[in-house]
């Protein structure tokens, strides 16, 4: 049978469960599945661990998902508000409703990265000496300390993406392309939300994203 | 005595960037820099999100809403650009093939540790986004800032108060006051406005030496903009 990885909205989220890991990509206001993003707030399991760039970012929907007390945990770069008011997690954060735990934002995308690429852990120079990696394995390679950093796997990949073929190759659109490649391979469930489905399969120089990492593509 | 505002601040930044080099312009106040370039200098700038080559900001009709750089600034790409993914931007970061960052900064001290990611902010969250591993792999780190914070307190130090970025990463800060460049003999002065050394070793948290060919620090008229 022809690999058709073509889904709908209302199908895409087929099987995900109460405490998933949940991806979700985009950076600098490009790049977000906020049709996906709402689709799993409507779906709503609990419980979730978002891996996300920026907990608050103004053109991602991603504050909705814990607005409606769906996530217990944000692993992220980012997490402040940009109104005179908290957001919607600085309110749950500082409450302790909701855990956090910041990474610099290229060890973030390396972690994942490691995740999808068979890699348990790494030593990074970033980060060494600071508060966000107390507690963290040092190791000296040559004349310079570096923090080991463990690959973050996850159950679910939220992607935005331009075009797709039915096997699920993909085209970003300009800066797009961000945290896509690493999260789609680091998830069991890679779905692509996409401007359109090309009806012809895409020519090999256009792909910028192999098929093999994405299970559902769906155009909004 | 003359203090530069925040533009002359880094259009003097941007006098020492050289001709081919590989560049990556903090968000906020650094990514001005690319407006004062010397004529005959052309470099790439790289984003982090990705995108390297990036060009003049996008006129507003003609602005793609994903073609931006870290900051969200809607821009344009240079010819000859290219954009990747996170991942390899931060590889590219990392490995070394970033010869020079400018970064803004709440203190630097004498030893070249920075602090420029969290103010700690009541009822806010913490932000790091790619200060910290542009400040730790970047071939030379630069840091734009004021000499004093609003209050008047010094933000060049002898050891950070705010949480590090990185540890010993500062090569050169550029104020409203002094082009400063950290040494293993600690902060060395090397153009400073019209005002006495002492008046600026007072508004400096540590020991300030002066460059014997140290310069007047000044800049060509630009308005802020408000």
């Amino acid at each position: 049978m022809p690999i058709d990885k073509r889904a709908t909205l209302a199908d895409a989220l087929d099987g995900v469960s109460d405490g998933a890991t949940v991806f979700i990509t985009g950076f600098g206001g490009a790049g977000f599945p906020n049709k996906l993003l709402r689709a799993l707030r409507d779906k709503g399991p609990k419980d979730l661990t978002l891996v996300v760039n920026s907990a608050t970012h103004r053109y991602s929907v991603t504050h909705e998902l814990i607005a409606a007390d769906l996530v217990r945990k944000v692993i992220c770069t980012a997490a402040r508000g940009h109104d005179k008011e908290p957001s919607a997690f600085e309110t749950r954060w500082m409450a302790g409703k909701i855990e956090l735990e910041m990474v610099p934002q290229g060890s973030f995308t390396e972690r994942i990265r490691a995740g999808g690429a068979g890699i348990p852990a790494f030593y990074t120079p970033v980060g060494f000496g600071t508060e966000l990696t107390q507690g963290k394995e040092i190791r000296r390679f040559g004349d310079r300390d570096y923090v080991m950093e463990t690959a973050i796997t996850g159950d679910l990949a939220l992607v935005r993406a331009d075009t797709a073929d039915r096997l699920g190759n993909l085209v970003f659109n300009y800066a797009q392309m961000n945290f896509g490649p690493a999260m789609a391979s680091a998830a069991k469930l890679a779905v692509a939300e996409v401007r359109t489905i090309s009806e012809d399969l895409l020519q090999r120089e256009r792909i910028q994203l192999p098929g093999t990492y994405i299970d559902r593509v769906v155009a909004v | 005595m003359s203090a530069l505002n925040r533009l002359q601040i880094t259009w003097r930044a941007a006098q020492d960037i050289d001709d081919g080099q590989v560049v990556n312009l903090g968000i906020g106040l650094p990514v001005h820099c690319s407006d004062y370039l010397r004529p005959d200098v052309d470099v790439i700038l790289q984003s982090e999100n990705g995108v390297v080559g990036v060009g003049p900001l996008a006129a507003p009709d003609k602005a793609d809403t994903d073609l931006v750089d870290a900051g969200s600034r809607r821009i344009t790409l240079r010819p000859g650009a290219s954009i990747i993914d996170s991942s390899w931007s931060f590889a590219m970061i990392r490995g070394g093939h970033i010869d020079v960052t400018i970064l803004g900064a709440f203190e630097v001290a004498a030893n070249g540790d920075l602090a420029n990611w969290d103010m700690r902010v009541p009822n806010r969250g913490p932000l790091v986004g790619g200060a910290m591993d542009l400040a730790a792999c970047a071939r030379e780190v630069r840091v734009i800032m004021e000499h004093v914070t609003r209050k008047g307190a010094p933000r060049l130090l002898e050891k950070c108060a705010l949480p590090l970025t990185a540890v010993r990463c500062v090569s050169r800060v550029y104020t409203d006051l002094a082009v400063v460049d950290v040494t293993p003999h600690g902060f060395v002065v090397a153009e400073m406005v019209a005002i006495s050394r002492d008046e600026l070793q007072a508004k400096t948290g540590a020991k300030l030496t002066f460059a014997p060919d140290c310069k007047v620090l000044t800049a060509p008229a630009i308005a802020e903009q408000p």
